[in-house]
């Protein structure tokens, strides 16, 4: 019998852009067990909310992550308008949902880079983070930041597309959606991508969704779960069908964000098309008293906001259940069976994101 | 098509807490979330589970130095919530299907958010 050995892979690690630690215990270069922790990044930023404000704890919401900022502040703000009874008016709706569809793309876009990386295929890493760019001018454009937005609030959103610019960046899908195939073609037809990830670390559709995995994640293996199928935003208007594979592979989760990258810019631009006039926001008066668990889908997978008001300007409580949290055991039990050579890129197909999982 | 999402909440007793949990993994239900809120000396836990965007929680309240059945024997992915429950609220918690002893999240204060305040270690698997 191989004797054991444990190597400790991460917290610092070339293709890790976030601190996590796993244990690998190794038969030769077999993976037989893995243990994660985590930690290296906690900020307590469920304890700032009793010393904000309702409506300032946005900003705190939407700095949880540095990829999925703006899908926190909408998790956020749906939460509270829910237990204040606010209706957001239906322009606010659509842009939520332009600027979450553009969130998901530049966040696959990076994703697909990095995964590219951690394949030692450096050209395409390359091209996926050249695309994101675009998506990232466009956020700034909108928005005024490439990285935190700020523009979602209780009651609506600060600011405004006009319509010069939305026929702009509808005349600039077409072009980049041709762009975004030629990528995806190489993702998912070139066969030295195929043979490295085909057959790795795969999980079946029951297990998944025993294991409680979410998102791309979970959609890979054949759950099909996808919580813009609640119609939260605009999704309820535009109608929604979930990206779905069945192999359950490393090769079946990039499969799934690769179609996710051509969804969204399918649903971006329906999103324009249908684009209602009316005001931004309405007045907020009053304070959250109640509780609400508000669900949104992250580029992975779904976070709950679990948001509860006493009737003043705190909160009592705010728990926030990331995707990558959930996704923390499906990793657990794919990488035993991978080579020691693998487990960079088994551990990327779920995409962690740490600064979300800690928050 | 858009699915009509419904939020329910039950309130369950410690002792009862396995057997309803049972029920709800027999019923083909997903494991969510377990999240945890000071009620002021006390805990309020709520086990959270999905099936069809139908949202059922059952929520436990307990003091802080009550034992909990861990639920990762029926829901085995339990143990990050159950682990997290331990490492930053100093919640006890028995029987966890992979027990990290209190390192999964390492935090410079012990039990950031424990009712108590105190640190110190004074859980079963801590």
């Amino acid at each position: 019998m191989p004797e054991r050995i444990i190597v400790p892979f991460g917290p610092q690690h070339p293709v890790l852009p976030e601190p996590i630690h796993v244990d690998l215990v190794l038969e030769d270069e077999l993976v037989v067990e893995a243990i994660p922790s985590i930690g290296y990044i906690h900020r307590g930023l469920e304890q700032l909310v009793q010393k904000r404000e309702f409506t300032e704890y946005v900003y705190v919401a939407e700095r949880i992550c540095g990829i999925c900022s703006f899908m926190h502040a909408v998790g956020y703000c749906q939460g509270i308008e829910h237990i204040m009874g606010i209706e957001v008016p239906d322009r606010a709706k659509y842009l939520r949902t332009i600027w979450s569809e553009c969130s998901r793309l530049h966040s696959h876009l990076l994703w697909l880079g990095l995964f590219a990386d951690s394949m030692g295929f450096e050209n395409l890493f390359m091209r996926s983070w050249q695309l994101r760019e675009s998506v990232l001018d466009v956020l700034e454009d909108t928005t005024g930041g490439r990285v935190i937005q700020g523009t979602c609030k209780v009651g609506g959103v600060r600011r405004d597309i006009g319509q010069e610019k939305l026929d702009e960046m509808l005349r600039a899908l077409d072009p980049f959606e041709e762009q975004c195939r030629d990528l995806g073609d190489v993702f998912l037809n070139d066969e030295t991508v195929k043979y490295r990830l085909q057959g790795l670390g795969v999980i079946g559709k029951d297990e998944a969704y025993a294991l409680g995995a979410v998102g791309p994640t979970a959609r890979a293996s054949g759950v099909p779960s996808d919580i813009r199928e609640t119609g939260y935003a605009a999704y309820g208007d535009l109608g929604f069908k979930p990206v779905v594979e069945t192999a359950g592979d490393c090769y079946a989760r990039c499969a799934v964000r690769v179609k996710e990258v051509y969804a969204s810019i399918d649903l971006i631009r329906r999103t324009i098309d249908g684009m209602p006039e009316g005001p931004l926001d309405v007045k907020v008066k009053g304070t959250p008293d109640g509780e609400y668990f508000s669900r949104v889908e992250q580029p992975r997978g779904e976070v709950i906001h679990y948001l509860r008001g006493d009737g003043t300007k705190h909160l009592a409580r705010a728990r926030i259940r990331t995707p990558t949290l959930a996704n923390i055991p499906m990793l657990v039990k794919m990488l035993p069976g991978a080579q020691l050579a693998d487990v960079p890129v088994v551990v990327l197909s779920i995409d962690p994101c740490i600064s979300c999982t800690e928050r | 098509m858009t699915v009509h999402e419904e939020q329910t909440t039950t309130s369950v007793a410690l002792e009862d807490l396995l057997r309803e949990v049972e029920g709800l993994h027999a019923g083909g239900y997903r494991l969510v979330q377990i999240g945890c809120t000071d009620i002021g000396g006390a805990y309020e836990i709520n086990y959270s589970f999905d099936k069809d965007y139908q949202f059922r929680n059952l929520r436990l309240t307990i003091g802080p130095e009550t034992e909990v059945p861990s639920i990762s024997g029926i829901y085995w992915g339990a143990f990050v919530y159950e682990n997290e429950m331990h490492d930053l609220f100093g919640i006890p918690v028995t029987g966890i299907n992979i027990d990290f002893q209190g390192t999964f999240i390492k935090t410079a204060e012990k039990y950031p958010f424990s009712v108590t305040r105190v640190g110190g270690d004074r859980c079963r698997n801590a």
